[in-house]
């Protein structure tokens, strides 16, 4: 039988459209799986280039690396102190610092100190005026000065000795006053510190904001530091202002390490209410102990000076009149200006009278 | 004399928190104060790993080191304690413990902090074993009635071991033998190093 040649093609055409059919079906469904062969190659490729960019790396050895250097965690845990991390590093740097080199040095430089001074009053003795006291009285420091400047002196003296028994109390006065003794001690000297820490801050402010105008360094201030101040030769005296080059720095110590340095580093240990990290109150505390040390040191060159070391001085700070002669010596330049009207015996307060000017002064 | 010790193993943690309710029962701590708290890291992500942290009662501990009144002492077992009688609450060894350890009853201003208050490993403290003004101030006393923590005995998956050192290590050289793997004696290195009891 032969087939009509019409009946063939459409055999083949159908044929033809069933395959057709299936390979459309089929690519439809296997064609959008390559997108997962092409993600499984690009993974496989990433995965390869990490490895051979760190070969040998245990990734648990690192995990548990993270954690020793402080990695922070979840807990559920909740309460004032209640930490997240694990370990916590620092303590042991600010053990080592503050058992270390803060309270091994620290004596040293207070026993330098005195050390220093002593052996300067045993040398050169105190300074003595060069010429007879006249009796007229000059007004050195005013009562609201003194005030100011006997506020902050019995604040300082109080947090110094009790500041000193936290640092060395342990070493110093567990073996005098025993572990209870001076447990009692401590305790109030803690609370002491705490609480007169902020006010005697305030002092410091106002002293630094009052006293600042007369505290700017001057040309003549060279001449007085090139002459260490005269303080190795009897009858040197060079030109000073209200106040002397050696109490500008001073001054300018207090405005900056003093005020700060520690009074700064004391309210962030002061005030742990504000949520501070342990690793700002280590660094404040040795900040803290480190500079204050060095204040109390220079604290007694001051003490000295104002009361063994220079005649007459003392008197300034206590009745607050000095006399004529002694303001002549000490504060040459000061002396010139109040004498010729350019200032007022009491300099930044305008207005203020000539009955305390040389000469018109009640005799002493 | 044992040398006690505590021992988190991190393959076992699953920061049920049993240890943490367990302490505050046994010892009433009061609330706020956390002697023992659980620390997840990488928290939800895969390879997370749980661990129960507490005063590891160090071999040269920092706590003691640092104390302006030395109100810390070491008992023949290896357990650190405090004299809550001479503390003064200066915050000194919540500076220098690794481990978060010191807790206080509060913050406030002027640096007041109370007594501190910390894990004691069931050992109360210098008071009279097992009298009431010693659970007041320390808790229990379980080692003085021959117990270990409470923490690591209530431990569900006996994941916190507690007791001396060296059964502790030996409980869990056996478990890494039977599971492979490395060991992981977390805050051991810091807590007890090497060469020192």
């Amino acid at each position: 039988m032969v087939q009509p040649a019409r009946q063939v093609a459409r055999k083949r055409h159908a044929r033809i459209m069933l395959w057709s059919l299936l390979i459309v079906l089929a690519g439809s469904m296997l064609l959008p799986l390559g997108g997962y062969v092409y993600v499984a190659v690009n993974g496989a490729q990433a995965a390869e280039r990490e490895s051979s960019n760190h070969p040998g790396v245990n990734p648990r050895a690192n995990y548990w690396r993270a954690v020793r250097e402080g990695e922070r965690g979840y807990t559920s845990a909740s309460g004032l102190y209640t930490t997240d991390s694990l370990i916590q590093n620092g303590g042991e740097i600010w053990r080592e610092t503050r058992n270390g080199p803060v309270s091994n040095i620290t004596p040293w430089v207070l026993a330098a100190a005195l050390l220093a001074i002593a052996l300067f009053y045993l040398i050169f003795g105190p300074k003595t005026l060069s010429g007879e006291p006249t009796g007229r009285r000059m007004l050195r420091w005013t009562a609201g000065e003194r005030l100011l400047h006997w506020y902050t002196a019995i604040l300082f003296i109080v947090l110094a000795i009790t500041g000193l028994s936290m640092l060395f109390g342990r070493a110093v006065l567990v073996p005098l006053l025993g572990l209870p003794g001076f447990s009692v001690w401590a305790e109030l000297s803690i609370t002491l510190h705490n609480y007169i820490g902020p006010l005697f801050m305030v002092g410091i402010i106002i002293e630094v904001v009052v006293w600042l105008p007369f505290n700017t360094f001057k040309s003549y201030d060279k001449v007085w530091l090139k002459r260490l101040g005269g303080m190795f030769r009897k009858d040197d005296h060079p030109p000073a202002g209200r106040t002397n080059a050696g109490e500008k720095i001073w001054f300018w110590l207090i405005a900056t390490l003093g005020l700060i340095g520690v009074c700064v580093s004391g309210l962030v240990l002061d005030f742990p209410n504000f949520g501070q990290t342990r690793a700002t109150m280590q660094l404040a505390n040795v900040l803290h102990a480190s500079l204050a040390v060095i204040w109390i040191a220079i604290s007694f060159g001051h003490i000295y000076l104002g009361t063994l070391g220079l005649k007459g001085t003392f008197q300034g700070m206590s009745k607050g009149y000095v006399d004529e002669q002694w303001m002549k010596e000490h504060h040459s330049v000061w002396y010139e200006q109040v004498k010729s009207g350019q200032a007022e015996a009491r300099p930044g307060e305008a207005g203020q009278q000539a009955a305390v000017r040389p000469g018109t002064a009640t005799p002493h | 004399m044992a040398r006690m010790k505590f021992l988190c193993d991190a393959e076992r943690c699953i920061e049920c928190n049993g240890c943490v309710v367990a302490c505050k029962n046994e010892n009433e701590v009061p609330w706020g104060i956390n002697r023992r708290r659980v620390i997840t890291l990488e928290d939800g992500l895969p390879g997370e790993k749980s661990i129960s942290v507490a005063c590891m009662h160090c071999t040269d501990a920092p706590c003691a080191a640092v104390c302006p009144v030395d109100c810390f002492y070491t008992t023949a077992d290896g357990i650190v304690l405090h004299d809550k009688d001479l503390c003064i609450g200066c915050g000194y060894c919540f500076y220098a413990c690794p481990f978060g350890a010191p807790q206080y009853p509060q913050r406030e201003a002027f640096g007041v902090r109370g007594k501190m208050d910390k894990c004691t490993f069931c050992a109360g403290g210098p008071l009279p074993d097992n009298s009431d003004a010693e659970y007041e101030k320390y808790g229990a006393n379980r080692i003085a009635q021959g117990k270990l923590p409470l923490c690591a005995e209530m431990c569900s998956t006996k994941a916190l071991l507690a007791g001396d050192g060296d059964v502790v290590a030996d409980i869990y050289r056996q478990r890494i033998l039977k599971r492979g793997g490395r060991p992981k004696t977390w805050g051991w290195e810091t807590a007890y190093p090497e060469g020192e009891a």
